[in-house]
């Protein structure tokens, strides 16, 4: 899964595409995976990370994490 | 030390259906290059430009390009009389055709000019444009000219609802069925004349880039922008620059193409599945041009220096995510400018 490169992702976690306008905001868990993802991280590696740092058992991540990506294809910030 | 040029400017009508002449000039006097003195012209004694501090040093009223060619010289006669002009800029779609045909008479005045041809203003018309579109390689949603309210009810041979209803030079309505076509095409046709150009409807995001032409093939500059407040005129209220390489390619092969003379402002429909309709071919210098100067590229400047025949460098950078919001603002003024205006003409 690859960030769509006009992204712009701020500490605050306003997230602007560049390419179209569109701005949108985040709450911390999505600043921080989608950060990783503009990183380059792999979803093996994020998925650690956030398990790691976070009390969330891997079933409840790897739901959340793929209606997270559905969002983030609905509005065009993958490429 | 900078040269001082007397720069003549229309458009001061900075209401909520902006003329671009304020922030022209606003650009004009943040040039790098060279300073200015404004002479603001305008054609009703309430344009706000007239009042507003730090705008235009002396300003006067010309009449509408309606008069005729010679009336509107005539008065540009005695204004370059008393002012010296170096460059004229118009800045309306209705005035632009009078000062093309005057480019020889306002160059013996000893006033420059840098417009597009006749045949690019030509042949860019709404009714037009999808001639236009097919001669240039642009994709353009379907569209007609109508003259009459009898064309209406064949519309449905050639359209699906809803359609864009548009005035040759301003104004454009979406309507849903015959009726409400009649009702804008009566309510266009009073102010702007015949023809109306019916347009096929394309949803998408509306997006715009402002550009500068050096005649020669070559794009001096593009910035494209996003209206992010739009008014019940279609107008935007506020914007922000994007960073969209098609939407630069598109200016650079159009402008390349028709070796495009003068400012320009393409309204464009970026659809969901990545097409670019042109919408519309605008031949001057939009109103929200200072967010291209707030941008990095001050396109005025550059337009001056084309005009004075002055070697202009291609603008190749510009800061994507920069915004303008429009505000109005209640100025006070006094009676006694109004009368200077109104009764001398000038003020």
């Amino acid at each position: 899964m690859k960030i769509n490169k006009n992204i712009a992702i701020s500490e605050s976690g306003f997230v602007f595409d560049a390419g179209t306008g569109d701005t949108f905001s985040l709450n911390e868990t999505g600043r921080e995976i989608l950060t990783q993802l503009k990183e380059g991280k792999t979803e093996a590696e994020i998925k650690k990370n956030i398990t790691d740092k976070y009390d969330v058992p891997p079933g409840i991540y790897e739901h959340n994490f793929h209606d997270f990506e559905n969002i983030l294809r609905k509005y065009n910030l993958l490429e | 030390m900078k040269p001082k040029y007397t720069i003549a400017v229309t458009g001061l009508n900075n209401t909520d259906n902006p003329g671009p002449g304020v922030p022209v000039i606003r650009a004009l006097r943040e040039a790098k290059s060279f300073d200015v003195r404004i002479i603001g012209l305008a054609y009703e004694n309430l344009e706000p430009g007239i009042y507003m501090d730090n705008v235009s040093d002396k300003v006067y009223q010309i009449p509408y390009p309606s008069s005729g060619k010679d009336i509107v010289l005539e008065r540009i006669k005695y204004i370059n009389s008393k002012e010296n002009i170096n460059v004229l800029i118009p800045n309306f779609d209705a005035e632009l055709f009078t000062f093309m045909k005057a480019e020889k008479e306002l160059a013996d005045m000893g006033i420059a000019t840098f417009l597009p041809t006749v045949k690019q203003f030509e042949e860019r018309h709404k009714s037009v444009l999808s001639e236009y579109g097919e001669k240039y390689g642009l994709d353009i949603p379907k569209s007609k000219a109508i003259t009459s309210l009898s064309d209406i009810n064949r519309l449905s041979e050639d359209f699906e609802y809803p359609v864009l209803v548009k005035g040759k030079f301003y104004d454009a309505y979406i309507a849903y069925n015959p009726m409400q076509v009649t009702g804008y095409f009566n309510k266009i046709s009073a102010q702007w004349g015949v023809p109306i150009i019916i347009q096929e409807f394309v949803k998408g995001t509306e997006v715009n880039v402002v550009a500068l032409g050096d005649g020669k093939g070559n794009t001096i500059g593009a910035v494209p922008m996003r209206k992010q407040y739009i008014t019940d005129k279609g107008k935007a209220w506020g914007g922000i620059t994007l960073n969209d390489e098609k939407l630069i390619k598109i200016t650079h092969d159009l402008i390349a193409k028709t070796e495009w003379r003068g400012g320009m402002e393409l309204e464009i429909i970026k659809t969901s599945d990545n097409k670019y309709y042109v919408i519309e071919i605008n031949p001057r210098i939009p109103a929200w041009v200072y967010l291209a100067v707030g941008a990095g590229q001050n396109l005025p400047e550059a337009l001056i220096n084309l005009a004075l025949n002055k070697k202009v460098e291609p603008f190749k950078t510009y800061d994507f995510g920069k915004m303008f919001i429009r505000y109005s603002y209640d100025m006070i003024g006094d009676i006694s400018q109004f009368e200077q205006i109104s009764i001398k003409g000038e003020i």
